[in-house]
């Protein structure tokens, strides 16, 4: 800003220069406006893009460069794949270590966008004599993506609005909670990089839609392209892009370049979707993406009726041919849609496309997406929390758009307002609204900023507003001065200024702290305050699946619950029943169900599926909530879905959940409470509690006294939150 | 020459060990017996079955069930193949020998003769317990027939049975039929429902029942009829066989030597069939008759040696197993129709019998299913009296590779077509719009 309010604005007066020697010997670096403006807008935009990526390396500094989570764990077997076997290996691959004995073709069953990604990076540092290791480029893959993301951001706040609203948005987005959950250091999954590649996509295509040409178009199609080779996600896109052509289509805002825009778009964007494995024919074949579609034909219709009305002349003709051909028009696509659904050709919405449209769907009908957490509502809460001053600058930010209605801003809007719907309804998706809402932010801040400053400045520039300012500033001046008559503008101007700079601020503190707090915590090794204050670490995951790898055979089929699959095949090396891709809800129920039966029908299951150990999650002694037992539930519902025999009442006693000693009898002579509470009985887990007591639930335990029949305890971790059990052969005289 | 003889002695006694180690999967059959008695009287009031084992090469060794210093390892390892328990009424064992003991003697593949008699005690009664049968309850019933009782001077209380209710196999009871009914004086057991593996030998006939002889009967008895087992045995998981009895006399001498008459029968036979039946029985207890083995399972895809270490779908291949008998000295041929091989995953997906070569050889060629995932090659040959063969071997089975589909298949010819004479079309129509003016 000290640039701009120097007095001679032509001559870079650093302070520290001002003495006339110095700005002498300065005179040939002396830069013009312009250059000093690019000069400072390339500086901040490097320092935001080297801020996202420290600010997302708190995980590494507080733990160590790891992998978090569930997903991640997959997609690092796989890009360690990748790296050893090479590409055509990868596309083929069979994995036969997951899902025994149904096994996984790995190749044709992900998005490779992220694998690829990293191996390229880890390749190109190769090359230039880096000797990383293929971990250390996973774990840096998101920052390194979000750093990215923030340029993406900056060209496309400069396309929609202007680049201090790009700058602006850069920054904003650099630091948001709401990205900054999917793209911590170690946080290697499919979002990491496809938010990145979303809003590129975008941004090619709003690009596109502004200048009509084919290159962009092209550039966009390619965009769509890494979006859908990286993340399931790029349905948005497919569906966001053609509803805002329907609503361009719609206002009257048809011109030829959405017409050239779109249709080089969808056209190659669906061939190149084609090539991956996991899509296939879905752009032709499934119902999400039929809008897309329609939207294309209904392209060529509007095309045609130009050229109709440009060939005739009587309105009132035209005017009966529009209606005759849009009426002809639709029914053919109906009839099309229709034949295409009954004949199965189309197949319907899939239930994570409806429960994404209907929030109470999956809760009655697919009981295994009600029971991610990250697929639940969201809460008022976590909007805060992700957002923070964002979700009041953002209906500013509408405001703004609303005033200076482009096709750009139509289309920031429309995602916008879209993405928060789908935010409201599943919590994982806030990360696909916040690249709208940090761009709508930003025009809110940057056109308050600009508009306030122009009030403060208004007097001394008043001389000089036909000269140097754009048109646009020179009409805020204007107006500015229209309103001079106003009391006390000025101090109120200031004030409000600094109440902006005091929110951005206090949004940066709030930002640092929520990542540092929640987001960098790997969720795979556990932190915990001790009685003292000093932080104790639960690395007992890594402790068992370590067991596993090294005390078990390597052909031992372990089963847990899904949730552990990929971590156990990743770090123990061992073939599981059923993981993290829950592609088989009849294998998933199978397990649910013998969880959740007694022991001798549970050793049948068990024996059936050649299991050879039993994997059990327990936060009893550490109060570690998110184990097996509070997730019991849905497996029972789970495999109630499946196995009718499993029925919910069992387990509950008028409908409340408990493991004390009102629990139900079912409840506590089920495998998962005996594998869970297996010697815990004896246990004395805190002062002045009885034994068994659990502290994850607070409650002393209905059942201390746990015999085993067919399995027997192998191993259990030191803070007992991973317990392993080895399956018995069967009695050897009876 | 003296000093090769000084090497052939020294590698002989180091070898002598090994040779020696009898229950091995080379020879399975056992060697070395450790015989528990009540009193040493037993060795020779039931002598001629002692001598009938060690005429066949076993080195038997007899001890007093409570003697302290009797033990059935050491340092780890067992010093016996087979336990014969004919020690009834102790009440406990001595030295380290125990119920547990004896199981774990079981459970690691060795064999067990458990004869029981009136008044057994406790201790025998939880050996019969562990191995799947239950003895009458009342420690004075015998085993009573008033219809199948054999013929003898001192008429009375009919609890000397002919039995001739035999197990139809003559795997385990030898291929000559038993002609002579089998006498028996004892307790009677019941086979427990819960136990799929203990079988009924002998079983007595459907006019008996156990009772207490001497006492009136109050109350119905509670084993009875065919139900009573009088001989049992067990083929544990892990191949070891196990015999029980409710009879120590009929292991014994004047039991093999006397004539036998059975209740309402003319035919007198000049001597009873315990002798031919025990000894038969004990042939295959000892794992000299119906012990299987199967080596060299071999698969690999047709007109190819090597195993793979996964096939993929449609995949042509051929599986082999090498199945051999035991005949007591040497391993021969086992001849069979029946061996079967599954490819199974969670249920058989092809179901074929092995063909035989005679030799001992059985393969059999098949394409592999149009399902890809991780599938087993079993073998479940249980055959009554025949140790239990189950082989499983995992083999992955991989779906195609994305080069191994046909590069153009005939019925997309119209599209080849259509797809290039528009790309053809296109162009031409390009330069004809861009130059024709």
């Amino acid at each position: 800003m000290i640039f701009y309010n120097n007095p001679k604005p032509k001559i870079c007066s650093n302070p520290t220069m001002s003495n006339s020697s110095t700005s002498d010997l300065l005179k040939p670096f002396k830069l013009k406006t312009k250059q000093q403006e690019l000069l400072i807008r390339v500086s901040i935009l490097c320092l935001v893009y080297i801020l996202a990526f420290i600010t997302r390396l708190f995980s590494v500094l507080r733990y160590e460069s790891m992998i978090h989570e569930f997903d991640p764990y997959f997609n690092y077997r796989t890009t360690l794949y990748l790296t050893q076997h090479g590409f055509y290996d990868f596309w083929n691959w069979f994995d036969y270590e997951s899902w025994y004995p149904l096994g996984r073709i790995v190749g044709g069953t992900l998005y490779p966008g992220l694998m690829v990604t990293a191996a390229l990076i880890y390749r190109l540092l190769h090359f230039l004599r880096f000797a990383v290791h293929i971990r250390e480029v996973c774990v840096l893959t998101a920052p390194f993506f979000a750093s990215n993301t923030t340029l993406v951001a900056y060209f496309f706040g400069k396309e929609i609005w202007d680049s201090g609203a790009g700058l602006v948005a850069a920054i904003l987005i650099a630091v948001c909670p709401g990205y900054i959950s999917r793209s911590v250091a170690g946080s290697y999954d499919n979002e990491g990089v496809a938010i990145f590649a979303l809003l590129f996509t975008f941004y090619l295509f709003v690009k596109a839609v502004n200048k009509g040409s084919l290159a962009w178009g092209l550039a966009s199609a390619f965009g769509y392209f890494y979006m859908v080779s990286a993340w399931g996600g790029y349905v948005f896109i497919i569906n966001l892009i053609p509803l805002y052509v329907l609503v361009l289509l719609i206002t009257g805002r048809y011109s030829m370049r959405l017409y050239v825009a779109y249709n080089c778009m969808y056209i190659l964007g669906m061939l190149l979707a084609m090539q991956i494995r996991f899509v296939g024919f879905q752009h032709v074949q499934s119902g999400e993406h039929m809008a897309a579609m329609g939207v294309f034909f209904l392209m060529q219709v509007f095309y045609f009726l130009d050229w109709v009305k440009h060939m005739l002349s009587d309105t009132k003709l035209f005017q009966e041919f529009l209606s005759i051909t849009v009426t002809c028009a639709v029914a053919a696509g109906g009839i099309a849609l229709g034949v295409g659904v009954a004949s199965g050709y189309i197949s319907p919405w899939t239930g994570r496309f409806y429960s994404l449209l209907d929030p109470t769907y999956a809760k009655d009908h697919i009981p295994i997406i009600a029971s991610v957490s990250e697929h639940q509502p969201t809460a008022w809460s976590s909007f805060m929390f992700d957002f923070h001053i964002l979700l009041f600058l953002f209906p500013a930010g509408l405001y703004f758009c609303f005033k200076r209605l482009s096709d750009a801003t139509i289309f920031i809007v429309m995602y916008g307002l879209t993405s928060m719907y789908f935010a409201g309804v599943m919590v994982r998706l806030i990360l696909v609204a916040t690249p709208a809402v940090c761009l709508i932010s930003a025009i809110a801040v940057s056109a308050t900023v600009k508009n306030l400053t122009v009030l403060l400045r208004s007097k001394n520039k008043v001389a000089q507003i036909g000269s140097t300012k754009g048109t646009s500033s020179a009409k805020a001046s204007s107006k500015a001065s229209l309103d001079q008559s106003q009391p006390f503008q000025k101090n109120g101007a200031m004030a409000l200024l600094f109440g902006a700079f005091y929110l951005l601020s206090r949004y940066a503190t709030h930002c640092t702290w929520v990542t540092s707090e929640a987001y960098s915590s790997p969720s795979i090794v556990l932190a915990a305050r001790g009685a003292h204050g000093n932080r104790v670490i639960f690395d007992d995951y890594r402790e068992a699946y370590f067991w596993l790898r090294q005390n078990t055979p390597p052909d031992a089929k372990v089963m847990s619950w899904w949730d552990y699959g990929y971590q156990i095949t990743a770090m123990g090396n061992r073939t599981v029943i059923v993981d993290n891709n829950t592609w088989n809800n009849t294998h998933i129920a199978t397990v649910g169900r013998a969880m959740s039966s007694y022991e001798d029908e549970a050793y049948e299951i068990i024996r059936s599926l050649d299991v050879d150990y039993v994997l059990v999650v327990f936060g009893g002694v550490t109060g570690y909530s998110s184990d097996d037992i509070n997730k019991f539930l849905w497996m029972v519902r789970i495999g109630g879905g499946v196995f009718p025999v499993i029925k919910e009442p069992d387990y509950l006693v008028n409908g409340e959940y408990r493991v004390d000693k009102g629990a139900a009898p079912k409840m506590l002579n089920c495998l998962m409470y005996k594998l869970s509470y297996y010697r815990f009985g004896e246990m004395m887990t805190e002062y002045g509690k009885p034994p068994g007591y659990d502290r994850a639930r607070g409650v002393e335990i209905g059942n201390k006294d746990i015999k085993l029949e067919h399995l027997e305890e192998a191993f259990t971790t030191s803070n007992w939150i991973v317990r392993i059990y080895k399956v018995k052969p069967p009695n050897n005289r009876w | 020459m003296g000093k090769l003889w000084l090497i052939c002695i020294a590698s002989i006694s180091i070898l002598l060990p090994f040779l020696c180690n009898a229950f091995s999967p080379e020879t399975p059959t056992d060697r070395r017996v450790l015989v528990l008695l009540d009193d040493f009287a037993i060795m020779s009031s039931h002598s001629l079955y002692f001598n009938a084992l060690k005429s066949r090469g076993f080195d038997l060794e007899f001890k007093l069930a409570d003697d302290p210093k009797i033990a059935l390892q050491r340092y780890g390892q067992y010093l016996y193949d087979a336990l014969i328990l004919f020690c009834p009424s102790v009440e406990r064992f001595g030295g380290s020998i125990d119920v547990a003991a004896i199981v774990n003697f079981v459970d690691s593949g060795h064999d067990l003769i458990v004869a029981a008699d009136v008044n057994a005690s406790d201790l025998i009664r939880e050996v019969g317990t562990e191995c799947g049968v239950d003895f009458d309850e009342d420690p004075s019933a015998m085993v009573i027939d008033h219809i199948g009782y054999a013929v003898s001077g001192t008429e009375g209380d009919h609890t000397l049975i002919a039995s001739d209710d035999f197990i139809k196999s003559d795997v385990i009871l030898g291929g000559k039929k038993i002609e002579a009914p089998i006498l028996f004086r004892g307790i009677g057991h019941a086979v427990s429902p819960a136990n799929s593996l203990v079988l009924k030998v002998l079983s007595a006939s459907p006019s008996a029942y156990s009772a207490n002889p001497k006492s009136k009967l109050s109350t119905p008895p509670p084993l009875t009829g065919s139900a009573i087992s009088l001989v049992s045995i067990v083929q544990a998981r892990n191949n070891a066989r196990l015999l029980i009895t409710g009879s120590l006399s009929m292991f014994s001498n004047r039991f093999f030597r006397s004539g036998v008459q059975k209740a309402g029968s003319q035919i007198k036979h000049e001597k009873s069939g315990n002798e031919q039946f025990l000894t038969e029985i004990s042939k295959w207890i000892f794992h000299e008759r119906g012990h299987l083995k199967a080596v060299n399972v071999k698969h690999h895809r047709v007109g190819e040696t090597d195993e793979p270490a996964l096939y993929r779908i449609n995949d042509e291949l051929e599986y082999a197993v090498e199945i051999y008998e035991w005949s007591g000295t040497s391993w021969e041929p086992y001849v069979a129709n029946d061996v079967q091989l599954q490819f199974y995953m969670m249920s058989p997906y092809v179901l074929k019998t092995l063909s035989s070569d005679k030799k001992g050889l059985y393969s059999t060629s098949f394409k592999v299913p149009d399902v890809y995932g991780v599938f087993q090659f079993k073998v479940e040959h249980q055959k009554l009296g025949y140790t239990s063969l189950s082989l499983s071997k995992q083999i992955p089975v991989r779906p195609y590779r994305h080069n191994e589909y046909e590069r153009f298949i005939p019925a997309a010819y119209p599209y080849y077509g259509a797809a290039f004479s528009m790309m053809a079309g296109f162009f031409i129509f390009s330069f004809a719009h861009l130059y024709s003016k």
